[in-house]
């Protein structure tokens, strides 16, 4: 994935897609599209509230998450690698921004 | 009824038992008297199923029509077969048919979400036990059950996603190796089923439930909590997280998957409100008075 665009924007699956409960510091996911559940730890169900429906390109997302949270080792790449991790299990989109 | 009864009743069989165990109807046709005489006996005081209409039906077969008579193999058939399954030699028939019927729930029982555990009440309070083969579970569900405990499974937990209750499935206990003798020391003959030696899980024996667990197994209970024993290790009791208890419980469900998300529902449902306890023991009187400690902590 071209994560090194800018203008790449990340969404959140649809809302009504998804079934999330938080089970202590796991959460547990099913994804009705897929019928595929997934146990998610920090910071992923983090990111997944961070993005939302709107979407956020990387930058956004980084600057959200520091607003939201404090980040003790804000690292770009690793945020990238995190959202491709969600890309692929289908809980995150990933296009072209506008 | 479901499709497949009227397939496999289609076929002719020489001997046939048909038993009802809590909500589910079995029907167990052979080409053998010898498995149907050994579960008419372990299963006497059982119903026949609702209407006499069986939910599954188990058949065991010759491997060749010749094998009948000459060192005689029971295959074993039914609505849902796996088809590499190995013969097993007639003197195990009886563990034929268990294994048969547990085949027929793990492949096609959609009503309830399926934990491979055992299950105990009082009070009209359930502790589910479960944990991988060997763990001790069967061993210690029968010891409870002659502690004042009601047995209401052995092999299955039915968990009914409407309601969270857990539903009574008590087929006779699958005693196996040390658990077997831990049991008879316990019980008079008649409680046992045939010793089965050399078989595929080694030796096993089954235990058939007391009067109470077949008087009550229309009766379902409120789960209260999750054990999970493990035998041979020193005494030590801890609390499980429910991440943990999750994907323990995925693990040992046959459906969660076929569910979708009413198994989804169901279990993050029970692991966010039952209370979970990690037991290992040394040995079964250790592990008796563990499961009660924990459960008065409860």
């Amino acid at each position: 994935m071209d994560g090194d665009d800018p203008r790449l924007t990340y969404r959140m699956a649809r809302p009504e897609t998804l079934s999330i409960v938080h089970l202590d510091s796991f959460s547990a996911v099913y994804h009705r599209a897929s019928g595929i559940t997934h146990l998610l730890a920090a910071p992923a169900p983090e990111i997944l509230a961070a993005l939302g429906e709107a979407g956020q390109t990387l930058p956004s997302l980084m600057a959200r998450l520091g607003a939201l949270y404090t980040l003790e080792d804000a690292d770009a790449a690793a945020l990238e690698a995190r959202l491709d991790e969600l890309v692929a299990c289908g809980l995150v989109s990933c296009e072209p921004g506008l | 009824m479901r499709a497949g009864v009227l397939r496999t009743g289609a076929l002719s069989v020489r001997h046939v038992f048909s038993v009802r165990v809590g909500p589910v109807g079995f029907r167990i046709g052979s080409d053998w008297r010898a498995p149907i005489a050994a579960l008419e006996r372990v299963y006497a005081a059982y119903p026949a199923p609702h209407g006499g209409i069986a939910d599954f039906s188990v058949r065991l077969f010759a491997a060749r029509p010749w094998r009948r008579f000459v060192r005689p193999a029971v295959m074993i058939g039914g609505d849902y077969v796996l088809p590499e399954a190995a013969p097993l030699p007639l003197a195990q028939g009886l563990l034929a048919a268990e294994m048969g019927m547990n085949l027929q729930m793990a492949l096609g029982q959609r009503h309830y979400l399926l934990l491979h555990a055992a299950v105990v009440e009082r009070e009209g309070q359930a502790m589910i036990l479960t944990g991988a083969s060997g763990a001790g579970k069967s061993t210690l569900a029968a010891l409870l059950s002659l502690r004042g405990w009601r047995l209401m499974a052995d092999e299955f937990a039915l968990i009914d996603p409407r309601t969270g209750l857990v539903h009574a499935f008590p087929r006779a206990v699958s005693l196996k190796n040390a658990g077997v003798a831990t049991i008879a020391a316990e019980v008079p003959e008649r409680r046992l089923g045939p010793l089965l030696a050399h078989t595929p899980k080694g030796t096993i024996r089954h235990l058939i439930p007391d009067t109470t667990a077949v008087a009550k197994m229309d009766c379902p209970a409120r789960p209260a909590a999750i054990l999970f024993p493990s035998f041979g290790y020193a005494r030590a009791t801890r609390a499980v997280l429910p991440s943990e208890v999750f994907v323990r419980l995925t693990q040992a469900s046959t459906n969660y998957v076929a569910l979708g998300e009413r198994g989804f529902d169901t279990l993050t449902r029970m692991v966010t409100t039952l209370p979970a306890f990690a037991i290992d023991y040394p040995d079964t009187n250790t592990a008796i008075d563990q499961v009660e400690a924990a459960w008065a902590a409860l």
